[in-house]
């Protein structure tokens, strides 16, 4: 592309009052080389808006600076088409957050302008990534139960292709097993429409369904994932966009439930799970010996909300119990129901079922730790029941069901990582960021260099963000659904199915667009790898959060695209910078640290650069401006697409330039990490901790560089942080290295 | 031929929930008219301080999603809007969208002059009217759109003038008349969320009479930097540091003559909001007096650690009664221990309300057609084909169902306008 640059700066808002911009306009054209450079009392406004189009359309100018606002407003203002576009944010971080017609404020202006001058030179046009391969946008389904069943019709509605893959021999997962059920908005137990699910999908000629399969091989990446799939002793080989992984959940094993809950000591102590194989049967009876059933005693949280076994709630069991309940009143009125419970979740409307259970006449008792008296087929419970302040002994009871909890199927399994390493005697890598567990639950096997399953967060659930963005795991393009990401009802299974397929299309429609997914979407740069430089060192291969670097057997890096984000944790992994991006790259953040005008010691005007996540402390420090908080005059702020991209060079090129202290800000890490990437934050802190290290040893004070963790609403605290760090950097002194 | 009009999206609601569906569709491709009452977008949880059960803001998630829409582009936004009216069938929907005067056109930059001249001021409607603000004003610090706006009252007044004047960019027209914009469309994503319950209607808790009963929603306000005190939890009645905070769970929710259903979330909020008062004043003690704690799935860790505060005592039973000590204003709860079965009188500085959800449906009238359920949500995902309730309209949600429940609309919006 050859570059016409153009500069344009606004002079509202009070950018025109607090700075020369007369000498802003004669660095532009003479260190930026804008064969343009024209200022406006409004860029915003339509007449200063027009200027621009007006230089497009006449003078070709195709490479433009817009000096004015940050680059978070006035986006539909400034978006010209076939033009490259750099922000230099003079208001919120410049003159709102800093002295007018003040000396220090000029040449943070000058330097920002130099910064983009030297970002712009840097800067070529993203052009989409296109696979060689062809693409694909069929949506593979993993799991034909529930929520499998529902993504694969929901996919086909949409008019996309499914592919549905179950393991057993029949779709319906454990659903084809449960007589009645309970759904939103939760009035009655209703009739169980698996059945009629299952037709559905088996007659819709947009899925394909494979029955007593399983996924052998995932590899690939979005739109060309290749699916080896196993059916009946062969294998066959399918083109996939994305993946809903609905591999559902399986009981928790009773036989590890406490021995006071009687499990194992009677026929008659049932879990929940068993006793819908009795009611499937047709009439529910007493285990031992069929008997009709007098006496039942539900008991829940067996095994549940306890950190010796499930430390979660499975969120359903106490609807299945009430439904359970009523179906044993439904069968025979006179039969006594206990529901021996702690705590009673039924949220939302859900809260009908409760009361329909108790005009159905089922007894509540409310009880922390019931115990189960049970021999041969005489069973009793003995609980302490809080209402009536007092123990109560429940003798001659038929039947205890015991609501044991949901695990996910991805829990199973040994963790790859702890496998790996007795497997391997490689030496561990230096940098040792937070270990991943993935269970090699043998359900997608994965060919990814980084374990063949979605990593867990917590419990085996395979999220992430689960708060703001539920469906985002942590391998692109592959969106757990159901029970598999939280424990989870039939309706609520359904939903999710649907939310899944959602994004799955998305991701296909994005990908074949050659544009990022979450949270990048539509972003159309992508990593390029300068083969001939790399080392096999194997960070970038090791530290992309999202597995989408596989490895040959020579440890050389083999990048797939279509899994990348986009955030560029590789490119700060890599220590030869053979990783970039068109639009963002090692030598670009380089050129912008060098053409930042560095006084001499004598001047004592000391530098700071501040390198920010782009999505959380960027904001903030806009925010500052917004209220027109003051800060130090010595920063200067380079935003990062994450913290994670943060090469290591660039602070050994600040030093070098005589930069006298550097600050990172970026998102909280470690268990409730906010790092929109995972672990971007944290890698560049663990950076840092090795330069620490490196500094100490060259007598370079550590204490130049440090790392801050700052959220978006730390807007009021910011400003002392940056302030305090230019005091403490005072106290140590010039950089020694200023002025070489 | 592809009739593009007849494929576009309405989301009604720029909460967690609308805000989900229309970026979701966006994201895929579709063109989505996002309609929200409020001067800015993302609803409720715009007004909370940190999210459960990770204590982190939401406006980190905000952010992101903001600049989906930014880079999307297909997403008509028009704030200060309701549907008045919405008829059609599926893949034709008419609606009639009415915009109330913002009296600062999109010309605004933000740069505040309105408010530096104007004297005059309104109470915070951000903070729940618990501070004051300018009448020409940011609606708050992060509001997306980023504009300026007028309080009626200011633009009607001599001062309009001198707030107009003081714009150098011709942003304020104090003229601005209510606009009516008429849309096709081909489905719709009705998610317009809930209100908190009217605590003033629980006449025995003393919410209105005494200062120092608060609701749950104002209590995130007190703990946010940018609400009514800075982000200090501080008393109503004389500003001082509360040492004991008693939190009244199912204040109005599962209550036959209330919100006979549960809210869903107001045990965890108020265990969130614990910490927050634990955080500022190590010393405080705290009181939560509930029915039964729902702290589903993972977020049972959140309570079981909270559990082993030794400041902070659960306490099984329902206040019956908030009373006032009319010199220290210090509140008596009288609370039925029904473990015990005994009667508790219990003295604290601070009362926080868990006031429940209550449907925004069940006061708005649009749509007529939609059939509300017996507490006025509208209790189905498809309510007709081609129209669509998604979020806290359809069933108290948490934020993550609530993005559970858009994306999925989204999808059924889609399929509902596909290959027209």
């Amino acid at each position: 592309m050859d570059k016409k640059i153009a500069v344009y700066i606004c002079t509202g808002c009070g950018i025109g009052e607090s700075l020369d911009v007369d000498q802003l306009s004669t660095l532009a054209t003479s260190e930026c080389k804008a064969s343009v450079c024209r200022n406006h009392a409004s860029l915003c406004s339509p007449e200063g808006a027009q200027i621009i189009k007006d230089d497009i359309a006449n003078e070709g100018v195709n490479a433009l600076i817009i000096a004015a606002c940050s680059q978070r407003v006035m986006y539909d203002v400034f978006d010209f088409e076939g033009t490259i576009l750099d922000r230099v944010n003079l208001r919120e971080q410049v003159v709102w957050t800093h002295p007018a017609k003040d000396e220090d404020t000029q040449m943070m202006a000058e330097d920002y302008l130099r910064m983009s001058g030297a970002r712009m030179q840097a800067m070529l046009p993203p052009e989409p990534y296109k696979p060689e391969q062809e693409m694909s946008t069929d949506i593979l389904v993993v799991g034909g139960g529930i929520t499998g069943m529902t993504a694969a019709l929901q996919a086909a509605k949409a008019g996309y292709n499914a592919v549905l893959v179950e393991q057993e021999a029949e779709l319906g997962g454990f659903q084809k097993n449960v007589s009645k059920n309970v759904v939103f908005p939760f009035k009655d137990v209703q009739a169980n429409e698996i059945e009629t699910l299952a037709a559905f999908v088996k007659s819709n000629d947009k899925i394909k369904v494979l029955t007593g399969s399983k996924v052998e091989k995932l590899s690939g990446g979005p739109c060309v994932f290749n699916a080896t799939i196993k059916q009946n002793g062969s294998t066959s080989d399918h083109r996939i966009g994305a993946v809903v992984l609905a591999a559902g959940w399986k009981p928790y094993d009773p036989e590890k439930l406490d021995k006071r809950l009687g499990y194992g000591a009677s026929p008659n102590v049932v879990t929940n799970v068993q006793f819908e194989e009795r009611a499937k049967s047709g009439k529910i009876t007493r285990p031992s010996d069929d008997r009709a059933l007098k006496t039942v005693a539900f008991i829940q949280c067996a095994g549940q909300r306890d950190p010796q076994h499930l430390p979660y709630c499975s969120s359903i069991c106490c609807f299945t119990a009430l439904k359970q309940a009523i179906q044993v009143k439904q069968q025979d009125p006179k039969t006594n129901v206990f529901v021996f419970y702690q705590e009673m979740r039924t949220p939302g409307q859900g809260e009908d079922f409760f009361r329909k259970a108790q005009s159905e006449g089922v007894i509540f008792v409310r009880a922390q730790a019931p115990e189960v008296l049970a021999s041969g087929s005489k069973v009793a419970v003995e609980a302490y029941d809080e209402l009536l302040g007092d123990k109560i002994l429940l003798d001659d009871v038929d039947m205890v069901v015991l609501a044991t909890g949901m695990v996910p199927a991805t829990a199973f399994g040994e963790d790859y990582k702890a496998k790996k390493e007795t497997d391997e005697t490689e030496k561990k890598s230096e940098l040792v960021a937070s270990v991943d567990s993935i269970f090699v639950s043998d359900i997608l096997n994965l060919e990814y260099r980084q374990g063949p399953e979605l990593p867990e967060l917590k419990n085996g659930f395979p999220d992430s963000h689960f708060i703001c963005f539920p469906y985002e795991s942590r391998r692109t393009g592959i969106y757990p659904a159901g029970p598999v990401r939280r424990p989870m009802g039939v309706s609520n299974a359904m939903e999710d199915a649907t939310g899944a397929v959602m994004k799955a299309i998305q991701c296909v429609e994005l990908t074949s667009k050659g544009l990022a997914v979450h949270p990048r979407a539509g972003d159309a740069s992508y990593p390029e790898f300068f083969m001939q430089r790399c080392t096999q060192c194997k960070r970038c291969t090791e530290e992309c959060p999202f597995g989408a670097i596989n490895e040959d057997e020579k440890g050389n890096p083999l990048p797939q695209p279509t899994r990348c984000r986009r955030c560029g944790v590789c490119m700060g992994a890599c220590p030869e910078r053979i990783i970039s991006f068109k639009n963002y790259s090692v030598a670009m953040i380089g050129d912008m640290i060098k053409s930042i005008n560095v006084p001499e010691e004598y001047d004592e005007k000391p530098r700071i650069l501040v390198f920010c996540c782009e999505n959380d402390a960027y904001p903030t420090l806009d925010m500052a401006g917004l209220r027109r908080m003051n800060f130090n005059a010595w920063v200067r702020i380079i935003p990062l697409r994450c913290l994670g991209s943060l090469n290591l060079v660039w602070i050994a090129d600040s030093l070098s330039k005589g930069i006298d202290g550097i600050m990172l800000l970026g998102c909280r890490h470690g268990d409730n990490y906010q790092c929109h990437f995972i672990k971007g934050s944290e890698l560049a802190n663990i950076r840092l901790s090795k330069v620490k290290e490196t500094l100490d040893r060259l007598a370079l004070e550590s204490d130049r560089v440090r790392f801050e963790e700052v959220s978006i609403t730390d807007y009021a605290k910011v400003p002392a942080m940056l302030d305090e760090f230019a005091e403490k950097l005072a106290e140590i002194g010039a950089n020694p290295y200023k002025g070489f | 031929m592809v009739d593009v009009e007849t494929q576009s999206i309405l989301v009604v609601g720029g909460g967690m929930t609308g805000l989900t569906a229309a970026i979701e569709a966006a994201e895929a491709g579709r063109e989505v008219y996002l309609v929200e009452k409020n001067p800015y977008l993302g609803g409720r949880v715009a007004q909370m301080h940190q999210y459960f059960p990770k204590l982190c803001p939401p406006y980190c998630g905000l952010e992101i999603n903001f600049r989906r829409i930014k880079n999307s582009g297909r997403i008509h936004v028009f704030t200060m809007a309701q549907v008045e009216y919405v008829s059609g069938r599926k893949g034709a929907w008419d609606a009639r969208i009415k915009i109330e005067p913002r009296y600062v056109n999109e010309k605004c930059t933000a740069c505040g002059k309105c408010a530096e001249v104007c004297t005059s001021e309104i109470d915070n409607p951000f903070n729940y009217g618990m501070d004051k603000i300018k009448a020409a004003y940011l609606p708050h610090d992060m509001a997306f759109p980023l504009r300026y706006m007028l309080d009626p009252s200011l633009a009607k007044s001599a001062e309009g003038q001198t707030v107009k004047d003081a714009c150098q960019y011709g942003a304020i027209e104090l003229d601005m008349q209510p606009k009516t914009v008429e849309l096709k469309v081909g489905a719709v994503v009705w998610a317009t969320g809930w209100l908190p319950y009217n605590a003033k209607r629980l006449d025995t808790l003393g919410f209105g009479a005494y200062p120092n009963v608060i609701t749950n929603v104002m209590m995130e306000r007190l703990a946010a930097a940018n609400g009514p005190t800075k982000g200090k939890i501080l008393r109503p009645s004389d500003g001082k540091a509360p040492q004991t905070v008693a939190f009244v769970q199912c204040a109005g929710s599962r209550d036959e003559n209330h919100l006979p259903f549960c809210s869903s979330v107001c045990c965890m909020a108020s265990m969130k909001q614990a910490t927050y008062v634990r955080e500022q004043y190590p010393d405080a003690r705290i009181y939560i007096f509930f029915i039964d704690i729902r702290a589903m799935d993972r977020l049972e860790s959140f309570y079981a650690d909270l559990k082993k505060d030794a400041n902070v005592t659960f306490f099984k039973g329902k206040v019956a009664k908030i009373e006032q000590d009319a010199a220290t204003e210090n509140l008596v709860l009288r609370v039925e221990d029904t473990t015990a079965g005994s009667l508790n009188m219990i003295n604290v500085d601070l009362a926080v309300l868990a006031t429940g959800m209550q449907p925004n449906t069940s006061v708005y009238h649009q749509p007529t057609f939609a059939e509300r359920d017996d507490y006025g949500f509208i209790a189905a995902q498809e309510v007709t084909p081609g129209f669509f309730a998604a979020g806290c309209c359809r069933t108290p949600n948490s934020v993550s169902e609530s993005v559970q429940d858009g994306t999925a609309a989204a999808l059924k919006a889609i399929q509902s306008v596909v290959r027209r």
